[in-house]
Parts: C-alpha cells; structure tokens; sequence
C-alpha cells in the first residue's frame, strides 16, 4: 500500500551545536527551542532535570543532543489536547533540546508534566540523537514521586520489572527547588529502556 | 501487533543501530531490544511551530550570516518537498539544515580540519515547508572534509536535515548528498544503509528546470516521513 519509501535517517554528526543548540553554545544563530522551556509565570511545578549520558565503556559522550516533549501541568499537549496558540499564549510549548557538556551532562529547566488522563502516569518523551547514532532512540522520563501513578502505567508495566528504574527520575530538593537525576546508558548492566515507538 | 496510528519505522531502509565500519556506532547504541510502544497522544504530537519562528532569511544560507561580503563558494537552490508513505505533502513541518562550507570546513569550535572559516557563512538554516510540503534553500555548495573514522577518511558533501513531522513519532534526522561523489563506495555512513535504492534516496539530483539562469544551480531532494494507517485509532 505504500506508495513511497521513507527516508534513510543518518547520524545527526558531532557539529550540530551551531545550528540546533545555538544559544548553549555561544553561536550566532538563535535556535527554535534550548534548555529552558517554561517561563516563570507558568502555572504548575517548576523542576529541573539533569543527567549524564554514557557510553558502554561508561565514557561520557560529550556530543550529544538530548530532545524531550511534554505536556504541561495540565496534561495538555501544545497542538494537541490544547490549541498550540492557547499554548504559545501561556508561553508554554513543552519542546526542549540539551547538548551535552564534556562530563556528558545535559539540563532542563521545566515544569513537571500533568498526567494526559489516558491512565498513563506523568511522563516526558525523550529523543536522543548523538555522532554514532544512526537511527535517533526514544525514552521517557517518568517521575520517582509518583509511585502509585507508575505502578498503573501501562507502558511501565509492559518493561521487564529489573529495567524500570532506568526510566525513573530520582527527586531531591534543592535551595534552586526540585531536583530530577536521568542518567542514560546506552549500553551495560543498567541499559536505559529504548522503546520501538 | 498494535494499532498505532503511525506507521513503524522500516527498518528496510535505514540503517541497523550498530554498524562496525563506522566505528563511533559500537559503543553507542542499545544492545537490548527496543521495547514496543502503543503510540498514545505523547507520541502523535510533537513540537508546533509557526512563521513567526523563522527568521526572514533563515532559508538562505548565503545572507544569513553575511558580515562584509557574500559567501565563497558555488551558489546553488536546494529544494523538495516532504511527504509521508502515502505521498500526502506534509505542510508546516519545520526543516533544519546545516553544513560545513564550500572548503569543507565547519564553523563548530571542535572542528579540527583545516580548511579556512568564511567569515561571510554560519552553514545553518530553516524553513516551514508551505501547504504542498515544498521547501527551498539558497546554500553554498558544502566541500568534502577529511574526519577520522579511519586512515584517509573523508566524507563524501554533504547538507544535515533535521525533521519533526507531524509528530514526535516522525522525527527524522538525515544527510542529503549530491550526485556523482567519488566517495560514495567508501564512506561508512553513506553505506550503512544496506540497501542501495534507498541510498540513493538520499542523494540530491540534480534539476536543469530548477537551475535559475546566471545565479545558481538547483538539486532535489524529496524527504519522506512516516505515514500513518488508514484507520483512526481509538483513544
């Protein structure tokens, strides 16, 4: 029934920086969308994320882009479950991109996702892209204070019981306010589920 | 298996995860099998952007970091259209370039190639493609450049694209080459994709109709993302 055959995807290479992650970088360009996603007059829990990504040598990769995409404290998708000018209007748009520092390290400055109401619990989508990575691989962020909600998540519930953690983001408070550590490895004991989306 | 409303990826036609001729793929990608997912409403949509993200010149590469003077190098168009699976134009859908320039140098500061800088070129742009899924680039013709993925190693010109699509699920992140390089037969990222037609679904050709008289050369390059099945799925 296909009338066309997609398109090959390729590695996004080790020089995006200059042209998707401007503005972490220094560079000229102003990019479409960084670290920051969530101005302080947004309503909901306002959190940071931080993790490191890894290789299966659990070196640092320090050329990464991490994408994530979430809904807002409502459970309401820009374009989706929302109109996306009610969403631009709250300053709110749920797209966020991190390069990755030398240590591997990459950050967001966010608010915490409602749940949709589709019985999924509270989540983000994750895109991780890096030189060596031929085809882009999909995670999520899911929430370690939300335990009750977790435990009835069908997509959590469909991963081996041992791997769940490497989806759940650890909280802690800070004087800066809530905390969430996400590390990703791409390969090794503690491999971060991959999902065949 | 389920009934996801976007159609998987096909696997015919990009490359595996790990391929060992281009070594950085080793050690990067997941050994374990990728779990499946039922596409809900997080993987459906995806980021939206308008015009008003764009600048005026964001689609031409040869002003858009001009200083003192117009770029070096072979002006040329770039231009397609992105559609799905099923050849429906995919209209509003955000294309992101960027390339070394026409000496094959990258303006990244980890760039280690030799090659002058052109202080009159970034290498980076956008566009929103139109309700046809059509596109247009004015660049400079990118240089090939030496990297060192193994001895006299040098990958053949090429232009990135980055795509969202419609949809988280229709990310799509490319190289788009141009017809007639020498180096195609030994280039690894090039090759991993095992198959040969869809390898040449990524070279550029090369249009005399596009070609504008006394400015600039003009090479297609249609993209096409994931479509999705005929019937809607329940939420």
């Amino acid at each position: 029934m296909p009338a066309l055959k997609q398109t090959p995807s390729q590695t996004i290479g080790p020089f995006f920086a200059f042209g998707l992650t401007p503005d972490q970088f220094g560079y000229a360009q102003r990019g479409i969308a960084g670290n920051a996603l969530a101005a302080r007059h947004v309503p909901g829990e306002h959190v940071r994320i931080e993790g490191r990504i890894l290789d299966g040598a659990g070196a640092p990769i320090d050329d990464a882009m991490i994408e994530i995409w979430q809904a807002d404290a409502a459970g309401r998708y820009a374009g989706g479950n929302r109109d996306a000018a009610d969403s631009a209007a709250g300053g709110f748009m749920g797209f966020g991109r991190s390069g990755t520092d030398k240590a591997g390290g990459f950050w967001f400055a966010t608010i915490k996702p409602g749940a949709i109401g589709d019985g999924q619990a509270p989540h983000i989508g994750v895109i991780v892209q890096a030189r060596g990575i031929l085809n882009h691989v999909f995670t999520r962020i899911y929430f370690a204070d939300e335990s009750d909600a977790n435990g009835a998540d069908p997509v959590l519930q469909s991963v081996p019981k041992d791997r769940r953690h490497t989806l759940i983001a650890a909280r802690s408070e800070t004087p800066a306010g809530p905390l969430y550590r996400f590390d990703i490895h791409m390969q090794g004991d503690d491999e971060t589920v991959f999902f065949d989306v | 298996m389920t009934n996801n409303p976007y159609k998987p990826r096909d696997w015919q036609s990009h490359p595996p995860s790990i391929y060992p001729d281009y070594k950085s793929t080793v050690l990067r990608n997941p050994l374990k099998p990728l779990i499946p997912i039922r596409q809900s409403l997080s993987e459906i949509t995806g980021p939206v952007y308008g015009q008003d993200a764009l600048g005026p010149l964001d689609h031409d590469l040869t002003k858009n970091a001009a200083k003192n003077g117009e770029p070096i190098g072979e002006r040329i168009i770039v231009t397609g259209r992105v559609l799905d699976e099923d050849g429906r134009p995919v209209p509003n859908a955000l294309i992101e370039i960027w390339q070394a320039n026409a000496a094959g140098r990258y303006i990244h500061v980890r760039e280690l190639h030799d090659a002058p800088l052109d202080p009159n070129f970034l290498g980076a742009g956008r566009f929103l493609t139109d309700e046809s899924g059509q596109y247009r680039f004015l660049t400079i013709k990118p240089g090939s450049y030496p990297w060192g993925n193994h001895e006299n190693a040098w990958r053949p010109a090429h232009i990135h694209f980055s795509l969202f699509g419609p949809a988280f699920a229709s990310r799509l992140v490319t190289q788009m080459y141009f017809e007639g390089d020498p180096t195609f037969p030994y280039d690894p990222i090039f090759n991993s994709i095992p198959d040969e037609a869809a390898r040449q679904r990524l070279v550029a050709k090369f249009s005399m109709d596009l070609t504008e008289p006394d400015w600039a050369r003009a090479y297609v390059f249609d993209i096409v993302l994931r479509g999705r099945f005929a019937t809607p799925m329940e939420t």
